[in-house]
């Protein structure tokens, strides 16, 4: 009994159901979407149309039109989710049964485990909205993060088949070098706030300016105007890195299909490929938040328009409309940023191999190291 | 010996790659632009646009059979369609038309007419080949259907698609 007493049972469910409404209501539907929303950008960039036809068959249900939206083709992810779940869940014989049934889960868990400690909103309901407002917030998420490599790694040892072999020893020693710039990237930027708690770095970005942006409270100060550069340079790289970490072109050498037919998941088909393919996308997801998180104010309004939302003022109605705002607000630069990594997808062609790593090695590296010490010296000597 | 490929020189932006990856953002953002704002043109949307405007007069559609301007049949059932037929698609089953017709001294008539559309390849050479002119092809190009049975059109339908046509061959009209 004192057991049951000794849990805080406000905490436990508000954390499940915060778990519950960020990745049923808006993450797996925002990485579908960002699906159609990748194969559309591709269309209208190479002149093209793209899936336009598929609407909500309503005439099935018995109304009188079928329900197509303004650009058409909004039912497409719907469908696309129905035909993977449909399909025939095949293993191939020549497989390592259990590690090949692993992978899958071991790439969709991580991506999703890292959204808990991001904040997606400011106050609902007195809650503050992130699932976990740890003080770790940054170290948890490299931590996590760099397990969705293993996903990758068994994925293609237990395919028992070249193409996946070799597609995912390109990833994992891609990911590993490129976690090194991406963490040191990320160094100057908590240099600057002197604290890894994700939610006191937004609500700090929100009172003194975006990091990018320190327009407005104490970002006037010529301190932040001059750690503009370290920052923009972090800011770069860290982006860059973050391309690499989530296997986007340019750097997608591990499913590069021209020379390993689909990579690391050719031998999967099915929910067990669709686990791997939504896999990646709420991998960009996170990276995306990381990024608007860390950089461009996480959840916040630019400019102070709208006063803070404070626990108390959250359980009332301008509270609540204030906090579902903000929810709203870190979701467009969420879907802006992706937008931005479909955008360069299309424009750039992969690199080269050697290429990746001297990029890696010889440049971000080096960059974000010598980055760290130029911060440190702005920090101290500028005041 | 060896050939050693000539490397171009690069310059100090294109080695610096960066500026050369805003061009080439620059370079999709156009074309996205462009697209959303409905400057470049696309592809014919086919069951919403049609091209039947844009068909020419000499477009070898599906063949039919047509009438003439008193409702009469104008196939004789010579079966010179079906010898000529390369693909064998014509089956005609020839009768004769009673005395007490009006058109009696026409003598014969297509009992059936059976075009299957599977087989037909468009070539025109019934129309071409028809002392009567009564087999035309038209402008239809969607010929579909769900089973083999349905893809051969019989006598009925072919009526259905070719309609009347006007002037042409007066042979066995009576007032001249």
């Amino acid at each position: 009994m004192e057991f049951l007493q000794s849990i805080p049972w406000l905490i436990v469910l508000s954390s499940v159901a915060k778990t519950l409404f960020l990745i049923f209501l808006v993450v797996l539907p925002m990485v579908s979407y960002t699906v159609y929303a990748e194969r559309r950008v591709s269309a209208l960039i190479q002149d093209r149309l793209g899936p336009n036809r598929t609407g909500f068959p309503l005439t099935l249900l018995g109304a009188k039109k079928d329900f197509s939206p303004f650009l058409g083709g909004l039912g497409q992810p719907v469908a696309d989710a129905v035909k993977f779940l449909l399909k025939e869940e095949f293993t191939p014989k020549h497989v390592n049964k259990f590690y090949y049934i692993l992978a899958p889960i071991l790439a969709m868990v991580p991506a999703l485990t890292t959204l808990a400690v991001i904040p997606f909103g400011s106050y609902l309901f007195g809650q503050k909205m992130v699932i976990a407002d740890v003080n770790v917030g940054i170290l948890y998420i490299f931590a996590v993060a760099s397990i969705g490599v293993y996903g990758i790694v068994l994925a293609g040892w237990s395919s028992n088949s070249k193409y996946p072999f070799l597609g995912s020893i390109r990833s994992s020693s891609q990911m590993i070098s490129y976690e090194l710039a991406l963490g040191l990237s990320a160094v100057p930027v908590l240099m600057v706030f002197g604290k890894l708690n994700l939610s006191d770095i937004v609500s700090y970005q929100s009172h003194n300016g975006w990091l990018l942006f320190p327009l407005w409270g104490e970002g006037l100060t010529l301190q932040r105007w001059v750690l503009l550069i370290p920052i923009f340079i972090s800011f770069v790289v860290f982006t860059i890195s973050m391309f690499a970490e989530t296997n986007r072109l340019p750097f997608d050498l591990p499913e590069s299909e021209t020379e390993l037919v689909a990579g690391y998941h050719t031998e999967y088909a099915a929910m067990k490929f669709a686990l791997f393919f939504l896999g990646e996308y709420a991998a960009m997801i996170t990276g995306c938040s990381l990024i608007v998180v860390l950089f461009l104010g996480g959840w916040d309004i630019p400019f102070h328009i709208i006063p803070d939302n404070t626990p108390e003022l959250s359980t009332g109605i301008w509270g609540i409309i204030l906090g579902l705002v903000h929810i709203t607000v870190f979701f467009a630069k969420v879907f802006l940023l992706l937008l931005v990594f479909i955008w360069v997808r299309w424009t750039l062609p992969r690199f080269r191999y050697d290429q990746l790593m001297k990029v890696g090695w010889l440049y971000l590296f080096e960059i974000a190291l010598v980055n760290i010490f130029l911060t440190a010296g702005i920090l101290a000597f500028i005041k | 010996m060896a050939y050693t490929v000539p490397r171009p020189k690069l310059t100090l932006s294109e080695k610096a790659y960066l500026p050369s990856i805003v061009a080439g953002l620059a370079i999709t953002w156009k074309h996205f632009k462009n697209m959303l704002t409905g400057k470049t043109k696309v592809v014919m949307q086919y069951p919403e646009e049609r091209w039947d405007k844009q068909m020419p007069e000499h477009y070898r559609g599906a063949p039919t059979l047509v009438k003439d301007d008193h409702d009469r049949e104008r196939c004789v059932a010579c079966q010179l369609c079906e010898f000529i037929c390369p693909p064998r698609a014509i089956r005609i089953k020839p009768g004769e038309l009673p005395a007490e017709s009006k058109f009696a001294k026409v003598e014969k008539y297509p009992e059936e007419f059976d075009i299957d559309m599977i087989r037909c390849i468009y070539c025109g050479l019934c129309e071409e080949v028809c002392p009567e002119q009564a087999i035309f092809l038209r402008k239809d190009y969607a010929i579909t259907g769900t089973s083999r049975k349905e893809m051969v059109h019989n006598k009925q339908k072919l009526y259905e698609l070719g309609g009347v046509m006007h002037d042409l061959v007066h042979k066995w009209n009576p007032e001249k």
